[in-house]
């Protein structure tokens, strides 16, 4: 194999030079010190994971790698050449391709003209639609990624979006390919499908770098693993030599309790009350396309207890969650906080009557990110936190500290804008708004999307305690182990209904996987 | 370690606010002197008959404030707009809306009233006439999704067009295009305190400016609704889970943005000329985009910019000696133009020297 300027040197020893290497590099925005000293050898036609603590500076050194940053010091080569500092250009030229966390797609152009965006087949200065739509498809094949070339991506679902993403980079020739957090948005199954086709380049001779917090993945696709702490790295070892112990404690540098071996059966809190908190009933909610995105579905959450959702992503959960915060209009049925019909009233209303709401997407509506963490701890509360009409400052600084305290939000200044935080600490300043208040139920959307172990640890605990303080509880999340782990009873979401509710004991991985592909339980 | 980070990070923001106008104007100043030596003028001398038109006398300063009033209403009124996300075209009608309300009014109040006792009515009356003009904008938004910059731009023809009917068939004083002089309410010239600046149009609605600047930072930045507003603004989708009520938020926005536009109009109407004339606001609307872009939708910048573009209209008339006084109507928009490209691009490479400078730089 050669690197695609056609001239791999020979390393000394005669090795083949490594796909990527790292040394030193250093990378600073201002007063945060991103980088310090991290370094990153990676070897051809292997799936190396990158994992760490959110902020632990992984996502910047890939950066770093796919020329968007120049670093202030360090090394890098690439196939054996230095390219110290290059730009994403050149990057591209050279195969490096990154996969963003956040998809970049135009939404009202098709898939084909989305992958070839920029490096367009033209014909006679006009695009060369079919032509584009076969390159896609042929690529498709060979890779295993199939998506539809002709259709729209605002019509696709998020996994087939992400497919999208990985297309657009191996049309530009990416060898080496960076992951960033794939799976944060995929359901079990396209999880698996994603690893098939990942494990395949890599048989084919690709290079890929998966950045990610989840150790299970870890543990079932790579072969390498890279730990990074606070900016540096910490720790390179095979993966078949490891752990997931091991791997956290690198991570975090203490001993973590694991989600999956934690509580693998929650145990029942007492509960006070019998009246159900949250009581939904035929709830019914159309969509964009007028169809029923949520179709009669009725259920009760009772204080003292998690109800989890599982289910593939697009089912009418997003919509369900939106509906019961008040965000969505509801097309029939009724919804019931402690007994009181709040249907038709609005998100703050709903807010005052103890409902408290973690939306799945934080960057979207969970948070202003161009507003301070100190304005972001009182969105949704700014009428509770003012006085004739004016916003009390020293109020808001007052519950600003309290709550970077209690909930360990860095930095811990409540002056610095949202957007400068990373993705963890975003979503700890959404539980800390949501969770550090008077509140008897919660909306826990997604609650630990794209977030770190340490994080999720923490988040986890949150919602036990919160559930021993008798909260209601109405968890939906895309990971069926966050829902096996806290949750006493499981509805599985498909098409818009509950294919199955099951009480936590008789809810298994396989058995909840059948009802979520609709493979069992057609259930009216 | 959190003082001195808040300190630095007061001091990024206001580089980062300051150094795009000054970058604007060097550039604009190289612009003029490539035109002004192809006009066969020798650029130092057209740029000191500027500054001593303007800056360089008392009556020039004068004019200077003068036009600083108006563009400080219409580049507010624009700025408020653009916090809570919606573009504001209209400020030149909804100016001359005001100005009309206040005229009509000052033809009907009994005369020899004093004017510090009226001048509420005469606030009210020209908020109403600004705020019904962007109200109605707001409302066509909030109940059924009309763009504002569409709607705004239309009724720019339609307002301007009622006003200059009803002036010309009801309320013109004959042989003129305007009303007759207010009977109560006419304020005092600034020379009234300042002797030097007499026969400048300079006023008290100035101190009127001020004060509505002020107000205006303290709903933005301190109030419960300012929150909201600039939620709105920034991401609608984070204040609607918030609790707040977006299309009241567009349309109270674009009711209080008209509003402020419309106070501008006693600056003419109560200070200056004291009736409404048919036409007095041309211009004055569409430049205070250019001032709320300048300024950076910040009150205090919108002052600031304000005063540049306050400058440079009254400068045109002082080089017209010398260069067409449309050479500054150039320069200007390469102002705007420059503004507009290099607040991203000085940001750019503010930041990047900040992250070379070291860690603690």
């Amino acid at each position: 194999m050669t690197a695609p300027d056609g001239t791999t040197p020979p390393t000394p020893d005669g090795a083949p030079p490594l796909a990527v290497s790292l040394r030193g590099i250093d990378m600073s925005f201002g007063p945060v010190r991103a980088n310090r000293g991290a370094s990153l050898d990676v070897a051809r036609g292997e799936i190396h994971a990158l994992v760490g603590e959110n902020g632990a500076g992984k996502s910047t050194l890939m950066r770093v790698l796919s020329g968007m940053y120049a670093p202030d010091a360090g090394t890098m080569t690439v196939n054996g050449r230095d390219v110290t500092g290059w730009s994403t250009a050149q990057a591209i030229d050279a195969g490096v391709g990154m996969v963003h966390q956040h998809f970049m797609l135009v939404p009202t152009l098709t898939v084909a003209e989305n992958v070839v965006l920029g490096r367009e087949i033209t014909a006679a200065g006009r695009l060369d639609r079919r032509g584009a739509e076969r390159a896609v498809a042929e690529l498709g094949e060979r890779t295993g990624l199939v998506v539809a070339p002709g259709r729209l991506v605002s019509e696709l679902s998020v996994g087939e979006a992400q497919r999208v993403e990985i297309l657009k980079t191996l049309y530009r020739g990416a060898r080496i390919l960076i992951l960033d957090e794939p799976t944060a948005v995929l359901s079990p199954p396209e999880v698996d499908e994603l690893w098939r086709v990942l494990t395949h380049m890599r048989d084919t001779g690709d290079t890929i770098i998966l950045i990610t917090h989840k150790l299970d993945e870890v543990m079932a696709v790579s072969n390498t693993v890279t730990v990074m702490r606070r900016g540096a790295t910490v720790g390179r070892v095979a993966t078949r030599d490891t752990s997931p112990a091991e791997l956290a404690r690198l991570m975090v540098g203490r001993d973590v309790v694991l989600a999956g071996d934690a509580a693998a059966a929650p145990q029942h809190s007492i509960r006070a009350e019998r009246r159900a908190a949250l009581d939904v009933r035929e709830l019914t909610v159309a969509d964009a396309r007028k169809t029923h995105a949520v179709d009669g579905v009725s259920f009760a959450v009772e204080p003292g207890e998690i109800l989890g959702i599982a289910g593939v992503e697009g089912n009418g959960q997003t919509e369900l969650v939106e509906a019961l915060a008040g965000l969505r209009e509801v097309s029939a049925g009724a919804v019931l906080l402690h007994g009181r019909d709040v249907t038709r009233q609005s998100v703050r209303a709903r807010g005052d009557a103890g409902l408290s709401h973690i939306p799945e997407d934080r960057q979207l509506r969970g948070l202003v990110l161009d507003y301070s963490i100190a304005d972001n701890l009182i969105l949704g509360q700014q009428h509770r936190f003012s006085r004739r009409g004016a916003v009390d400052a020293a109020h808001v600084l007052e519950n600003a500290r309290r709550q970077i305290e209690r909930f360990d939000i860095r930095p811990a200044d409540p002056a610095a804008p949202a957007r400068a935080l990373s993705g963890g600490n975003q979503q700890k300043i959404v539980i800390a708004r949501e969770m550090g208040r008077d509140f008897t139920v919660l909306l826990a959307a997604q609650p630990t999307r794209g977030v770190d172990v340490g994080a999720i640890e923490f988040i986890h605990a949150q919602l036990r305690n919160a559930r021993a303080e008798g909260k209601a509880i109405l968890l939906v999340s895309a990971d069926l182990t966050e829902v096996l782990a806290l949750s006493d009873r499981v509805a599985v979401m498909y098409g818009g209904r509950f294919a199955a509710v099951l009480p936590r004991a008789e809810a298994t991985k396989e058995v909840l996987g059948a009802y979520m592909t609709g493979a069992s339980g057609r259930a009216a | 370690m959190s003082a001195s980070a808040g300190a630095r990070r007061w001091r990024a923001q206001l580089e980062e606010a300051v150094l795009p106008a000054v970058v604007a104007l060097l550039i604009a100043a190289l612009v003029g002197d490539v035109l002004i030596i192809v006009y066969g003028q020798s650029p130092g001398e057209v740029y000191r008959a500027l500054l001593e038109g303007t800056w360089g006398n008392a009556y020039g300063l004068g004019q200077v404030l003068y036009k600083t009033t108006t563009l400080t209403f219409t580049g507010l009124s624009v700025a408020i707009g653009l916090r809570a996300g919606l573009f504001n075209i209209g400020a030149e009608s909804q100016l001359a809306a005001g100005g009309f309300a206040a005229g009509v009014l000052g033809t009907l109040l009994p005369p020899g009233l004093p004017a510090l006792l009226v001048l509420p009515l005469f606030i009210v009356a020209a908020a109403i006439g600004g705020g019904a003009v962007g109200g109605a904008a707001g409302v066509l938004k909030s109940k059924w999704g009309a763009h504002e910059v569409i709607t705004t731009i239309m009724l720019n023809f339609i307002v301007l067009a009622l006003l200059n009917y009803l002036t010309v068939a009801h309320f013109k004083v004959f042989d003129t295009l305007h009303t007759a002089d207010v009977r109560s309410g006419a304020l005092p010239r600034l020379s009234a305190l300042i002797p030097p600046f007499h026969g400048s149009a300079a006023n008290m609605v100035l101190f009127l400016a001020l004060a509505v600047v002020a107000v205006a930072w303290w709903y933005l930045f301190r109030s419960r609704a300012g929150y909201e507003l600039r939620a709105v603004g920034l991401q609608p989708g984070a204040a609607e889970y918030g609790g707040v009520n977006v299309p009241g938020v567009w349309w109270r926005a674009m009711l209080i943005s008209g509003a402020v536009a419309g106070i501008g109009g006693l600056n003419f109407v109560l200070g200056y000329k004291h009736y409404y004339e048919d036409g007095f606001s041309t211009g004055a609307g569409f430049l205070g985009i250019a001032v709320a872009l300048v300024g950076r939708n910040n009150p205090v910048g919108v002052v600031l910019a304000a005063l540049l573009f306050g400058t440079l209209s009254q400068g045109g008339l002082a080089v017209n000696a010398l260069v067409p006084k449309q050479m500054v109507d150039v320069l200007q928009a390469v102002v705007i133009i420059a503004v507009v490209t290099s607040v991203p691009e000085v940001r750019r490479v503010l930041r990047s020297a900040r992250r070379r400078g070291g860690p603690e730089a």
